[in-house]
């Protein structure tokens, strides 16, 4: 099995990596009953005994110690890694694996870019090599940051450069919060085009989310929970942007419901490498399939169903729906119309109790749309 | 003699699991059909073809697992511990962490050369426990990356190593709706390797499997592992022991030789297939009676018409007169999609087997010119039932059935590679686009034949 590293860098990048690791141990929490350090936790846990001071403290198999995250946390100012690091998470992460400074960048590309990132060079690239090194075959870099800030954008991007040439056979897999319509920084234009060349030239494969689209889909939830149709219906922690009350439960920040929608989606996508199915697709076919010509590596993501009805057994007209809703622009983490443009290549991961009759039927129908399409499917439900 | 069994990739592994698993199963299934002394005889001849005897009484399939990262190898060996029955040998597996992510240029370029000694050695220790060897049987896909890259070095491999064995690769043709984006590439990339180094490609369609499960066996939610049994079940009755000649009751020793010798005529005409009747689910089964003559008139039809079940044949379809001359005979062919055949192989297993009249089979308008009937037609009995089917027939043939599906995807990876699409992940790892080009001439060159045929 291999291990992925996620590196978040700026306030965005931090904030959504803080509720992915806690819906990644929610995961492997509910999977995992016997407590048993697998391979499939090790993707992005380490085991580590705390009472041994200094790096030997990893274990490989056996019971569960005490689970560190595979993760380095970056930002040059102090509030909101100091903010994860007082919350429930803090045991999570390793204080060995952060990089902060005090100031932060201002909003501006340059000072991220060129000020912090000659000036912190040598650390970032220090504690990547620790975090590799405690892989058994490290696989993929997971990079969470935004385009319109300063440090996310600028320093974030500086880290693509310096993960290839450092680890040239390892994916970067990079999630990239774009500026919506409504955008509180007023240079985040620049930001975001100074950032784009460089994800065009260093990064293997580019997830673009924007917030108004996140936004959007919160409404829509928002709007079949309240309308009661379907109220009774809809099992109550089920919610992709539920964050089923652990961690944040009094102050429920603005942007938490944003953020677990996109944990869920580098979950998912990653779930199929993780768990066992009987059509597996890893991280490297994702970006072998999907990847037609070098520079074209944006993926646009949509996620279905937003919400599971309390009714276990799936009756095959709702399964189709959710293959058409996962088509359908509404449910896409970007704002693009695909239907109306023309699709290179798409790749449908598909999570639990579906078989290859119910997921033929349905590429049948989309044969209009589609020319192209891989598969996976992983048995595991969430 | 005994024959071993690489499974390579996700594919290749469920598929084997499966197919081990019916072979044990019919052996050792009560209801033969046959005297003891008779079933006894089956059983050895099987258990020396596939499995090996172990200390405790298990037997160990002769197989060696595959696969480029651990999770379906894991999955396929614990499955077969916990049957009880039997077994793969605890050191016959071979995996690595990071798989081959569906790039054929991956699987051959940088597994293949990297891990060649671990897996030669491997074999070499399987090799090793047979008192003879018949040859290799290797299981892969063609669409993803270990399955056909990995697979297509090794038996590249096998073919210097142990150039007296015969090698027959079982290869899974992907479904028409796509698998994997680059399903295409890595086909015909496998095809044209395969068809220099192996002796005997043995095709099976997962659109035809899926069509078999869904109309015969009548499931409903078709998962992988239905259609891997449909495809054990197809195996298993060509590879089940069967008499040597006519009326002896020794069980034949070297089926690999046989089966090429009978089938392979020609080193340009190397894919066979399958077609078996009946096929249905065993719940049918309890209310079925079949007749020799009923199951052989289907399957007849079926090559002719190059249908794949015994389920919406098309009776139209009937072999050319044979009084005109050749020209007319191909041009008639096209226009009845009239299936021609350079040779056929009928295995009959069951009750009255003797009785059975093989003469439609014998026409010489099924055949090419330049093969007689005598020598393009073989059968193959054994008194005892396959798989608790009372009489069954399989039919292995090398003939035109698959020049459509070939035409098709040579057509489709020629129109991706005019666009250069997705060849920067090839070239990153050593396969030019030179290597493409050598493989859509090799390809054309045997759709012609099969055409011209």
């Amino acid at each position: 099995m291999t291990q992925s590293v996620v590196v978040q860098v700026g306030q965005c990048g931090n904030q959504i990596g803080c509720c992915f690791w806690d819906l990644a141990l929610r995961e492997h929490a509910a999977v995992n009953q016997k407590g048993i350090y697998d391979e499939a936790i090790s993707s992005f846990f380490r085991n580590v005994d705390t009472r041994v001071v200094g790096d030997g403290g990893s274990i490989s198999k056996g019971k569960i110690c005490s689970l560190k995250a595979r993760a380095v946390l970056i930002d040059m100012e102090e509030g909101v890694v100091n903010e994860i690091l007082q919350g429930p998470l803090r045991d999570v992460f390793d204080s060995k694996q952060l990089i902060t400074d005090i100031s932060g960048s201002g909003n501006n590309w340059a000072v991220g870019h060129k000020v912090f990132g000659s000036l912190y060079q040598e650390q970032i690239l220090e504690k990547l090599r620790k975090s590799a090194e405690h892989c058994d075959c490290l696989q993929c870099f997971f990079i969470i940051h935004s385009m319109g800030g300063g440090t996310g954008s600028g320093l974030g991007t500086f880290l693509l450069k310096l993960l290839e040439d450092e680890f040239p056979e390892v994916y970067r897999f990079v999630t990239s919060v774009y500026p919506s319509g409504e955008d509180d920084v007023i240079t985040s234009p620049y930001n975001s085009i100074l950032a784009m060349k460089e994800l065009n030239e260093h990064a293997d494969c580019v997830l673009p989310i924007d917030n108004q689209s996140l936004f959007d889909i919160i409404s829509k939830i928002d709007l079949m929970v309240n309308s009661g149709k379907l109220g009774t219906t809809i099992k109550p922690k089920s919610l992709v942007t539920s964050s089923a009350g652990a961690v944040k439960k009094r102050h429920q920040k603005p942007f938490d419901a944003m953020n677990n929608i996109v944990a869920n989606l580098l979950l998912n996508l990653t779930s199929s490498a993780r768990f066992e199915g009987s059509l597996n697709m890893d991280l490297n076919e994702i970006s072998m399939n999907l990847v037609p010509f070098p520079q074209l590596h944006y993926l646009v993501s949509s996620l279905t169903p937003l919400y599971t009805l309390a009714d276990v057994n799936i009756p095959t007209r709702r399964l189709d729906q959710m293959f058409s809703d996962a088509f359908s622009k509404d449910h896409q983490l970007i704002r693009a119309d695909p239907k109306h443009s023309l699709y290179l290549a798409c790749a449908l991961m598909v999570r639990g109790n579906v078989q290859v009759s119910d997921l033929r039927r349905n590429i049948e129908r989309f044969n209009v749309l589609l020319t192209k399409c891989p598969l996976a499917h992983c048995q595991t439900v969430p | 003699m005994s024959i071993v069994t690489v499974q390579l990739g996700q594919c290749g592994n469920q598929i084997g699991f499966e197919v081990f698993d019916a072979l044990y199963t019919d052996s050792h299934c009560p209801q033969g059909l046959c005297s003891k002394r008779e079933n006894e005889a089956y059983q050895a001849s099987c258990k020396e073809r596939f499995f090996s005897e172990e200390e405790n009484g298990v037997p160990v399939a002769r197989a060696v697992l595959v696969d480029m990262e651990p999770k379906v190898t894991n999955q396929t060996l614990s499955k077969a511990a916990q049957s009880g029955r039997w077994k793969y040998g605890q050191h016959s597996c071979f995996c690595q962490k990071q798989g081959s992510g569906n790039n054929w240029a991956y699987g051959y370029s940088v597994h293949g050369p990297r891990h060649e000694e671990s897996i030669m050695n491997l074999i070499q220790k399987e090799v090793e426990k047979c008192d003879s060897l018949s040859g290799f049987f290797i299981i892969m896909s063609m669409a993803g990356g270990t399955g056909s890259g990995l697979g297509a070095f090794v038996t590249q491999n096998l073919q210097d190593q142990y150039s007296n064995s015969l090698k027959m690769n079982q290869i899974i043709w992907p479904y028409g709706t796509g698998e994997v984006i680059v399903q295409n590439y890595n086909s015909i990339l496998t095809l044209s390797h395969l068809y220099r180094s192996s002796d005997a490609l043995l095709v099976h369609e997962n659109d035809a499997l899926h069509k078999i499960c869904a109309k015969l066996m009548n499931i409903k939610q078709i998962s992988f592992s239905d259609i891997n049994q449909v495809l054990a079940h197809q195996l298993g009755s060509v590879f089940q022991p069967t008499y040597s000649v006519e009326g002896s009751c020794h069980y034949r020793r070297n089926p690999l030789g046989d089966l090429m010798e009978n089938l392979v005529p020609h080193p340009e005409f190397k894919m066979l297939g399958i077609r078996n009747i009946p096929q249905m689910s065993e719940n049918s089964l309890a209310y079925s009676t079949f007749t020799w003559a009923g199951l052989l008139k289907h399957l007849r039809q079926m090559l002719i018409s190059n249908s794949k079940m015994e389920e919406g044949i098309d009776w139209q379809v009937r072999p050319p007169l044979s009084g005109l001359p050749t020209l007319g005979k191909a041009s008639l062919n096209r226009g009845l999609h009239f299936n021609m055949s350079i040779a056929n192989l009928v295995i009959l297993r069951g009750k009255d087997v003797h009785s059975a009249d093989l003469g439609g089979f014998k026409d010489s308008a099924l055949y090419t010119s330049w093969l007689e009937p005598i020598n393009a037609f073989n059968v193959w009995k054994t008194q005892r039932a396959f798989s608790k089917y009372e009489k069954s027939a399989a039919l292995v043939s090398n003939s035109q059935f698959l020049l459509k599906p070939l035409d098709t995807i040579v057509g489709k990876a020629w129109n991706m590679f005019a666009s250069k699409a997705y060849i920067h992940q090839y070239t990153k790892f050593g396969i030019e686009e030179e290597d493409f080009l050598d493989s859509f001439t090799l390809l054309e060159q045997v759709v012609a034949s099969y055409c011209n045929v």
